[in-house]
């Protein structure tokens, strides 16, 4: 499988991460090889194992249902670039 | 007091109760070290005057008869724990400007503890990398020189500034975290203790996530006996993570016996390929250490050793790319205007995240997307099945595993510039995390060039017990008391 | 079996094919995964914790009540209920999702395959099939017109736990999807675990149509978002159908996409520009582990599910001999088939669902209120009803009682006695009453004697009339016919 300019410039879209027209060529060689390294993988035999998703040996744990949190709005909007109102902002989104 | 900043933690915890000095005057000697090796930039914020405060505080707890367990110990923190009040940045130009208004449960508990927060170490950007040369603060630089060297050496990473913090004696000990090696590596590569886990051991909670199934925070120190007293701070159940193990926690500090008189020891034969004799020869050395303890040492194989890998560079990615979708200039963090809601999320993750950042999440949603996910995620997570298992098998015939920590010495900064290189640098330590199972590095020696060579002992899940034990006793064996020179 | 709905179109009828994602949100105190509150109309961003906001670092701890909730759920539907389910990660970018990524169930749910019978009009009962239900967090709220450059976002709902019901394409009809998701919040309501308010935005519903000739493969579908109630839905429902049909019989294709329903416009429109390509990347939250249910906690469930509305229905047709129709009725809600049948207890039972949806659901809902507001209790329905039973006031003068009781909310008996309704059944009051009407009418009485029956009504009329409506019109018809005819 060998990535081509285009589906770089999907992928950093859907990534939202903005790569310039300069840049793309060099970015798709980068992931290439990476991923050309990682081909080694399709070697391995697979058959039959379950996929492994956690190493924790566990099933969740649930908690109760009790309000223990919130009320912290001024925490919460501490850190916002640009918070109005109580609010988060963002540009405007027309819907 | 010159020499307070030699004092292991054990002796200082001694030095402290027993008068012979102050938390405040313990504190003072490690500002005053860290004042004086800026240049190693290990710290990407240093709070001397908070650390002075807590040293304050923990010498009038100790009046009181009220010192924790690391009452007055001047730390390191990795700045990838959440720290109230005190920016943490995750080495990123995206945090830059980010205060908690939260402590991490392990660096809350570490307070609780009563140690002092001396200021927040240097790391791989999100914990990114091998080398700390990708922190938007710049390149941490290890203590140790080779002979001849004119520029630095990488101090490891992703703990790269903790490594170096805790080799140049600017903190006693330092907090860091192992994704796939970032606690054993940068300690190997800077002749320090470090210790990763097993995945669960000590929570999660308030450490910037990077790939949530391996991320495992854990103690780095001079000696065994340290990392195993902070480890027991550090570990336990917190009901805030989900993958939090609901397990006791053994006291690690008593487990450090000396005695192995019957342990089987394995050794992977598949960790052999592509060693150098030097490499070889300290491992071989280990071996012959820990015979002579009274343990018996077995040839083992972990088949899947080679894919593991690759494995753990689709599946970090994966999480990664996940994880920091949250980085997206609303909430907190980096905004970069753009016209537009989409373009103020490319403008900011563009300029906000480094470029390993970028190639990983980029990486992670490849092989995450339609199409691919079989392909790359779906087998990366049976592979891993297949690395569990061998460590599995394994364990049914030894108790524990000696392998090297690396596969080299602490390479000179800017040598490696190609990622799959840097990539392979993680070959020994990445298995384990993989399989979530606990691992140690610990010093043992010098190479013909003058850096510091480490083993890694790893373990049953949940038997850190027998891995500080073992760890322990290759400690005594090496009796590794090497400096790097000037520091 | 009725006959299948269709639309004409210029080349003959279209059958539609419909099926429903339904999202309900759950009734819990705290969040899904995290411990803020869920209740609504609080000061923005106030209940909202650091899980919520996405906090580096955070992580998430699930809430059991919820899975609870819609394991309940579950059994309301009919449905297997999964030993073990995992949560995904379904990853997307947008204001008001802080994680970057929504956790939800992808490809092990809670709850898997099921059913919901619906009733249709003539009693005809259809089965839809249910494909699953999984749990998943809600986003924050976007606030387009608080400025006119910026999006103002409220992070109060994200996180709140929604259940999202998945049907099969098994509906065919408005009418139908009508049935389906009113029969939904009927079973949800029963079980308390979503308050099913579509207006309010706690039941949410994604409509997926599409249209072909009898007989015919699937056809491309389009899914509609934005319908907030039942009505709105089923006409949105038809105009899709329309549009697509006009746009086969041109000779185009449907391409499936997401539209909007515009309920002012009463069109639906393409949100194509929002849309662009989605790829979720959907993976297991390894934040989080697989989700598996204990026996016992299931048992425990099932062992305290109430009645619901079909096992109630048919009881209520087979105990109080009601027909279909009534019976639906009164199980439509859980508080009406109580007060039903707390109404219907010891007395007869076909009067009481009579009185019970013709009089008091007509006046509660002329008044505008719920039946829990009604100022006429069960009881007191009850006490009326036992009046005409026993013949203490006629069911006209019930009537006339019933209205002073929803007006006062004073009990029938005081009401009675207040305004001296007490039925006449004395028979020489009657008479009396008789002789007065007719000395009255004489020249009347004359002409029924000559013949001219139908002037009986009018006497009955007059005589009832005198009594103020008291007179017990059985002995009343009784008296007048005898005097009459004498
Ligand atoms: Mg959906
Ligand atoms: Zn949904």
């Amino acid at each position: 499988m060998s990535l081509d300019t285009a589906t770089v410039r999907r992928i950093a879209s859907l990534a939202r991460i903005k790569v310039s027209d300069d840049a793309l060529d060099h970015w798709t060689q980068e992931m290439n090889s990476i991923l050309g390294w990682i081909e080694q993988l399709q070697q391995v035999n697979t058959d039959g194992v379950e996929p492994m998703s956690s190493v924790a040996n566990m099933t969740l744990r649930q908690r109760e249902d009790a309000i223990t949190d919130g009320g912290i709005q001024d925490k919460v909007l501490a850190n916002a670039p640009d918070a109005t109102a109580g609010f988060y902002t963002v540009p405007k989104v027309v819907e | 007091m010159s020499n307070l900043t030699d004092l292991t933690m054990a002796d200082a915890l001694h030095g402290l109760e027993s008068g012979d000095f102050s938390a405040v005057d313990l504190t003072r000697a490690y500002i005053g070290k860290m004042e004086a090796h800026k240049s190693l930039n290990a710290y990407i914020t240093e709070t001397p005057e908070l650390a002075l405060q807590q040293a304050e505080a923990s010498d009038t707890r100790r009046r009181k008869g009220e010192a924790g367990a690391m009452d007055g110990m001047p730390i390191a923190m990795k700045d990838l724990f959440c720290t109230e009040g005190v920016r943490t940045t995750a080495a990123s130009h995206m945090l830059e400007n980010f205060v908690p208004t939260y402590e991490s449960t392990v660096s809350g508990k570490l307070k609780a503890a009563g140690a002092v927060m001396l200021g927040k170490a240097n790391l791989d950007e999100f914990a990114m990398g091998g080398a700390n040369s990708n922190s938007y603060f710049g390149q941490a630089a290890n203590p140790w020189k080779a002979a001849g060297d004119t520029g630095v050496r990488v101090p490891g990473g992703s703990s790269g500034g903790s490594a170096a913090a805790v080799a140049a004696h600017m903190a006693i000990a330092a907090t860091g975290t192992d994704t796939g090696g970032s606690i054993r590596q940068p300690a190997s590569y800077c002749g320090i203790v470090g210790v990763k886990p097993t995945y669960g051991r000590c929570s999660r909670w308030g450490v910037v996530a990077f790939a949530s199934s391996l991320d495992q925070p854990g103690p780095m120190a001079r000696t065994v006996a340290d990392a195993a007293l902070m480890l027991n701070v550090m570990a336990g159940f917190d009901p805030k993570d989900s993958t939090s193990a609901d397990m006791a926690v053994p006291d690690f500090s008593a487990v450090l016996t000396g005695d192995i008189r019957g342990l089987k020891v394995g050794i992977p034969r598949e960790y052999r390929e592509g060693v150098s004799p030097e490499i070889l020869a300290v491992w071989q050395q280990g071996e012959e250490w820990l015979r002579a303890a009274g343990a018996e040492v077995v040839e083992v194989s972990l088949p899947n050793t080679r894919a593991a890998l690759a494995t753990y560079y689709i599946i970090a990615p994966a999480e990664a790319s996940s994880n920091l979708a949250r980085y997206d200039g609303v909430r907190y963090g980096l905004r970069v205007p753009g016209d537009g809601l989409a373009e103020m999320y490319e403008n900011t993750r563009a300029a906000g995240f480094g470029n390993e950042v970028k190639r990983r999440i980029l990486i992670g949603t490849y092989v995450l997307s339609a199409g691919y996910y079989d392909a790359y995620y779906l087998k990366a997570q049976k592979v891993r099945a297949l690395v569990a298992r061998d460590f599995a098998e394994a364990y049914k015939q030894v108790d524990v595993l000696l392998t090297p920590t690396a596969p080299t010495t602490a390479f000179v900064a800017g040598s490696q510039e190609d990622p799959v290189t840097m990539y392979l640098n993680d070959v020994f330590t990445v298995p384990a995390s993989l399989a979530g199972i606990p691992g140690a590095a610990v010093p043992v020696g010098l190479a013909a060039n003058g850096l510091p060579l480490g083993l890694q002992l790893l373990g049953r899940p949940f038997d850190e017990e027998t891995l500080l034990r073992v760890a322990g006793v290759i400690e005594e064996a090496a009796g590794f008391t090497a400096r790097p020179e000037g520091f | 079996m009725s006959t299948t709905y269709t639309i004409d179109g210029e080349t003959g009828p279209w059958e539609l094919v419909i099926g429903l994602e339904v999202h309900a949100q759950v009734i819990s105190q705290s969040k899904l995964f995290s411990g803020a509150s869920t209740t609504f109309g609080a000061e923005p961003n106030t209940q909202v914790s650091l899980v919520d906001a996405a906090m580096p670092g955070m992580l998430p701890v699930i809430n059991k009540e919820c899975v609870a909730q819609a394991v309940r759920t579950g059994f309301g539907l009919n449905s297997a209920i999964n030993r073990r389910s995992v949560f995904d990660r379904k990853n997307y970018f947008y204001a008001d999702l802080p994680q970057g990524y929504q956790i939800s169930q992808f490809k092990q749910p809670v709850v898997g395959e099921g059913w919901v019978d619906i009733d249709l009009e003539g009693g005809e009962v259809k089965r839809v099939r249910v494909e699953r239900l999984h749990l998943e967090q809600d986003a924050g709220k976007s606030l387009h017109d608080q400025s006119p450059t910026k999006t103002f976002v409220d992070l109060n709902r994200s996180g709140v736990a929604l259940m999202e019901i998945v049907s099969f394409p098994d509906m065919r009809s408005p009418d139908e999807a009508g049935a389906y998701v009113r029969k939904l919040r009927t079973i949800v309501r029963y079980l308390g675990t979503c308050d099913g308010n579509m207006e309010e935005g706690s039941m949410r519903c994604d409509v997926n149509v599409s249209v072909r000739k009898a007989g015919a493969e699937y056809g491309t579908r389009c899914e509609i978002k934005n319908v907030n109630s039942v009505r709105n839905m089923m006409l949105a429902i038809e105009y899709e159908a329309r549009r697509q049909i006009e746009i086969l019989e041109e000779g185009g294709s449907i391409t499936q996409e997401t539209r909007l329903w515009d309920a002012g416009k009463g069109i639906t429109r393409s949100m194509r520009n929002k849309e662009e390509a989605h790829d979720y990347r959907y993976f297991p939250d390894p934040d989080l582990l697989p989700l598996v249910l204990e026996e016992s906690f299931i048992e425990g469930i099932k062992a305290t599910l109430p009645e619901l509305p079909d096992a109630k229905k048919a009881r209520f047709m087979s105990e109080y001999g009601l027909g279909d129709y009534d019976a639906n009725v009164l199980v439509a809600e859980q508080d009406r088939a109580a007060f039903y049948e707390q109404v219907a207890k010891g007395r007869d039972a076909k009067i009481a669902a009579n009185w019970v949806i013709v009089e008091l659901l007509g006046a509660l809902n002329k008044a505008g209120k719920d039946l829990a507001e009604s100022p006429v209790s069960a009881d007191k329905l009850g006490g009326l009803l036992d009046l005409m039973a026993d013949n203490t006031i006629s069911g006209r003068i019930a009537k006339d009682v019933f209205a002073e009781m929803v007006e006062s909310g004073k009990d029938a008996g005081t009401i009675v006695e207040e305004k001296g309704l007490r039925q006449v059944t004395d028979t020489g009051a009657i008479d009396t009453l008789i002789d007065q009407v007719m000395a009255e009418h004489a020249d009347k009485v004359a002409e029924y004697r000559s013949g001219k029956d139908k002037l009986f009504g009018f006497f009955v009329g007059q005589a009832m009339k005198r009594s103020q409506g008291k007179a017990n019109p059985a002995m009343l018809n009784d008296l007048l016919k005898k005097k009459l005819d004498a």
